[in-house]
């Protein structure tokens, strides 16, 4: 995790080739796999990830579906945003939604009310489903230390689990998607990226993200140390109190764990300046499932989870 | 100068690397409030008084149990004068495999050595693997510095050692530096040590930041792999065909006459094409679409070359191997070749000789080639390709060794005699 620093010239050329490296990966997997989805949540890195899929293929359609694993819990100004997104660029959504699995009893709801960690069955399901065999993800290394680990092309087993010390090297920029039936293959375009240079590069081509992303005025309540929003997940609690604030969300996920920051950025340069003076990650900052134990991260993509 | 470097750590087990890139990491300030608290938490846990900095990177749960790292990571940190991506490798047991994964696209290497241990056998082995692969710079951090009074004599005795063994391996003095460092001091990291004042070089850290990091030659022949075929076939654009792929080395202008291999087809360069525009000169690293002015038929695998400055069309290589699987080569193993965009099945033939990093000399004609050994080899393919020297282009002259059974990469692939 490094601070940001607005981009200068060598910034902008460093940049330019992280946009090479991830077209690259993007055309590996259009060339080597039957049937490849885009994971996409209308978050900032995958819709970064949808902006370079489109830049690979360009003029050409993408040729590849969405996937949305929708946890019943996420803001409407980004579901607006992924339905608008979708249609404008003509692709295909699928979207799994975690409620389905909870009414039919494939999932039971946790005592805290946290659906992020239930994503990863219906994630699974819809995987084998559709006889997904490489599933791209915006997961980031400087995200996380587990991340920090993660091939680009990272072999999961039949059941979708991650074997840290079973994985292939990596060598040079050539790519080995090979899996047997079954297998999957995650594949993260966005792995040498730090949270700098993606709001630069959001910055330098103009990508639009869900209006959340900036400041705005919200009513909130204050829940371990993080403002949540009034949703379906339950709150304010009793004693919970709702002000109204100016506030802006640094990553955006299941709204239960996921909080916004008090913030006057209302602008791509603004947000550059925050970020870039804040001491804190943005998952430490605002993500509440990362904090369960010393190594969540990890347990969850041991089950399947990106 | 170039803005990014990419480097990757070597040395043996408990010397301090994970330590050493914390280090790196914590003085860039590239570690944030919550991070730093969560490993002072860690380590206060652990009943230790300042916070262990390898904590920082050792992010497995096996691995903090075992205090050991496991797997090759990448670290991202940037000071005012560069951005550094780091490949952060193990030194346990599968040491060549890690350092060969780790270096593959490594600039710069820091081999780390316990001071009080000085140059060992992983040492040099080490330093054989990344003169192979072609890493062009090496920096040997004396690590643990603290525990030798910071004695002058030992770390000249060190560095003369190394300096020879680099030397030996075709390492000019220009491109090999040692610093005596403590990584758990701070000493000569980022921080000139006061406690050293017989060492006048740069830290490592200002090294890192300064030193030069030569782009693509810019004599290099034109090569581009074939990587997806672009056909829109869309009102806007019904006849358009481009080839997709990456630069691998050279330059390309419209206009440029090509040659299309294995095929040995002929034609000129009509447009470089990109989502943001037509470009008049592209270079290597950059992903582009070319359009040729025939209309030919070509696909992902092929590859695009420069018609005056053309590669070796062939279906039996020459290669080096660095063996990364626990399961033993044999002559006579069919297995797949990945080279550039293109997979074909291959026959391995004659084991022509195994290297020994340690004494630098090779034994011929081995039975097997086992995991961490590297080895000469032929391999007969199944179809041609067009390759060239490891030594000469990189980027197309290395290739991957496959299991065809459960597709495990069990090779890294170099072309050529690089150890005659």
């Amino acid at each position: 995790m490094t601070t940001l620093e607005p981009a200068t010239d060598a910034a902008q050329d460093n940049l330019a080739a992280l946009e090479s490296e991830a077209i690259h990966i993007f055309r590996e997997v259009a060339g080597e796999f039957d049937r490849p989805v885009i994971l996409f949540s209308g978050g900032k890195d995958s819709t970064l990830l949808l902006h370079l899929a489109i830049k690979a293929f360009w003029p050409a359609p993408v040729p590849f579906p969405l996937l949305h694993v929708d946890t019943g819990h996420n803001l409407d100004e980004v579901i607006d945003f992924r339905d608008r997104v979708v249609e404008q660029h003509g692709l295909r959504l699928l979207v799994a939604k975690v409620q389905d699995w909870i009414d039919d009893g494939r999932l039971e709801e946790r005592a805290d009310g946290m659906r992020n960690p239930l994503q990863t069955t219906p994630l699974l399901d819809t995987i084998a489903e559709n006889k997904f065999d490489a599933v791209f993800g915006g997961g980031r290394r400087d995200e996380e230390r587990a991340r920090a680990k993660e091939r680009i092309f990272s072999l999961r087993n039949a059941f979708g689990q991650w074997e840290p010390r079973r994985q292939r090297p990596e060598l040079w920029n050539l790519y080995n998607g090979r899996h047997r039936p079954g297998e999957q293959v995650r594949v993260f375009p966005l792995s040498n990226w730090t949270e700098a240079d993606v709001w630069n590069y959001i910055a330098r081509e103009k990508v639009e993200l869900p209006s959340i992303y900036y400041a705005h005025r919200r009513e909130v309540y204050q829940r371990d140390g993080m403002w949540l929003t009034e949703g379906p997940w339950g709150g304010p609690r009793p004693g919970e109190v709702v002000k109204e604030l100016t506030v802006r969300y640094r990553t955006v996920g299941d709204g239960s764990c996921t909080g916004a920051i008090e913030s006057t950025a209302a602008t791509v340069d603004e947000v550059i300046a925050e970020v870039s003076a804040s001491r804190l990650t943005e998952r430490g900052a605002t993500r509440a499932d990362d904090r369960m134990s010393e190594a969540a991260m990890e347990d969850r993509k041991r089950e399947g989870y990106f | 100068m170039s803005s990014l470097l990419r480097l990757a750590t070597a040395g043996s087990v408990d010397d301090g690397k994970s330590t050493l890139v914390g280090r790196l990491l914590y003085d860039t300030k590239s570690v944030l409030a919550d991070q730093l608290d969560a490993v002072t938490r860690a380590s206060v846990d652990k009943g230790l008084s300042t916070p262990d900095l390898s904590l920082l990177v050792d992010g497995l749960r096996s691995e903090r149990e075992q205090g050991i790292t496991i797997d090759v990571a990448y670290r991202y940190f940037a000071t005012p004068r560069r951005s550094f991506v780091l490949a952060d490798t193990p030194g346990h047991v599968q040491y060549t495999r890690n350092t060969v994964t780790g270096a593959s696209t490594a600039q710069l290497a820091v081999l780390l050595v316990d001071a009080r241990k000085g140059v060992i056998e992983q040492t040099r082995r080490h330093a054989a693997v990344l003169a192979l692969l072609g890493v062009p710079h090496l920096v040997l951090a004396v690590n643990k510095i603290d525990l030798v009074d910071y004695d002058e004599a030992t770390f000249a005795v060190i560095a003369e050692e190394f300096a020879e063994h680099a030397a030996s391996l075709g390492y000019e003095r220009g491109s090999v530096l040692a610093v005596p460092v403590s990584a758990l001091e701070g000493d000569n990291v980022a921080e000139k040590s006061d406690k050293t004042p017989w060492y006048s070089g740069p830290t490592l850290l200002e090294h890192l930041e300064t030193v030069p990091v030569a782009p693509d030659p810019h004599d290099s022949a034109f090569r581009f792999p074939v990587q997806y075929v672009i056909r829109p076939r869309t009102a806007d654009h019904p006849d358009y065909r481009g080839y997709a792929g990456q630069i691998a080395a050279g330059t390309v202008r419209p206009g440029d006459e090509i040659v299309v291999l294995p095929q040995g087809l002929r034609s000129r360069v009509e447009g470089i094409d990109t989502a943001d525009g037509p470009l008049s000169e592209a270079g290597a690293g950059t992903s582009v679409t070319l359009l040729l002015t025939d209309d030919l038929d070509i696909s992902r695998g092929d590859l695009i070359a420069a018609a005056d400055r053309q590669p070796t069309v062939t279906d039996e290589i020459t290669a080096t191997l660095c063996w990364l699987s626990a399961k033993a080569l044999k002559p006579g193993a069919r297995v797949l070749v990945k080279h550039g965009t293109r997979t074909v099945q291959a026959l391995v033939g004659e084991l022509h000789a195994r290297f020994d990093e340690q004494t630098l000399s090779s034994v011929d004609d081995p039975a097997t080639l086992e995991l961490n050994d590297i080895g000469r080899v032929t391999l007969r393919l199944a179809e041609e390709i067009g390759v060239d020297d490891y030594g000469v282009s990189p980027r197309t002259g290395a290739f991957l060794v496959i299991d065809p059974k459960d597709g495990d990469t069990l090779a890294a692939g170099l072309v050529g005699e690089r150890f005659a």
